[in-house]
């Protein structure tokens, strides 16, 4: 993991937000995960891999998922459903195309995105690799974002 | 004009066609993948446009551009990559493989409309 990775993730969230929302999205400060476990309604998970391998995950709350969507696509959203989960795992989707694009030097993949649905639900990734979580503020609500990243 | 969207989103087919429609486009097809994509444009001649995701299932981006530019009863047709894949040598990629421009995600509606050449 590389401290810079941690700049590279937050100021790519913030450029693809204000972009997609014109809207701030102001970084909390990091932290490895550990307990408390941040904890969410609905994330998207893009994986990366190459010469380089880890995820990347944005969790919202129900009510700041419904918010964005429904900016996103100029129409109310009422409840986490498929077409709510697409806008999710599409957010994700360009934050982690974007970062890609910042982290110099090293050749990386990123898959299709997977979209977790769930009440309060923790993610929980099977590695070794540190997992960074950066929480966000911004006037449709806050979330947070998880990484984690290696070179082969 | 007749604009082909070709997105495994649903939400940047939404966005898109909320961005072509005060531009004065209405004719409006959508395919979730490469597969169809290239199915709607067998089934559907005169499509002027085609805005072309990069990562999708069954068959990506650049595996349609390279089908379709090998066709050339496709050779009017425009193609304008719309993707998150921002990396320099994505975008040499598509454009060797006969893309005419590329819209990096998140894009704005004048980048759409510039990059529409309207």
């Amino acid at each position: 993991m590389e401290a810079l990775w941690i700049n590279t993730f937050c100021t790519t969230t913030i450029d693809v937000f204000r972009t997609m929302f014109s809207i701030e999205a102001k970084p909390g400060t990091p932290r490895l995960k550990g307990e408390p476990y941040p904890t969410a309604d609905i994330t998207g998970i893009i994986g990366f891999s190459g010469e380089a391998q880890g995820s990347i995950a944005l969790s919202f709350p129900s009510d700041t998922a419904l918010k964005m969507v429904s900016t996103l696509v100029g129409a109310p959203m009422t409840g986490l459903d498929m077409e709510v989960a697409d806008g999710i795992g599409e957010l994700a989707n360009i934050v982690a195309g974007n970062a890609k694009k910042e982290i110099n030097g090293i050749g990386l993949s990123i898959s299709l995105p997977q979209v977790v649905i769930g009440k309060n639900h923790v993610l929980s990734v099977q590695s070794t690799i540190p997992i960074v979580v950066i929480p966000f503020s911004t006037p449709l609500g806050d979330f947070v974002v998880e990484f984690c990243l290696k070179k082969k | 004009m007749k604009v082909l969207l070709v997105d495994d989103s649903a939400t940047i087919r939404r966005i898109l066609k909320g961005l072509l429609g005060p531009l004065g486009i209405s004719d409006i097809l959508e395919a979730g993948n490469g597969v169809q994509a290239l199915k709607v444009l067998a089934e559907n001649p005169g499509i002027d446009y085609m805005l072309l995701d990069w990562n999708m299932p069954e068959l990506d981006g650049l595996g349609v551009l390279k089908q379709v530019r090998a066709n050339d009863a496709y050779r009017d047709l425009k193609i304008i990559m719309c993707t998150s894949e921002a990396d320099k040598t994505k975008v040499i990629e598509a454009i060797k493989a006969g893309a005419n421009n590329y819209i990096v995600k998140p894009f704005t509606p004048d980048i759409v409309k510039e990059k529409l050449v309207l």
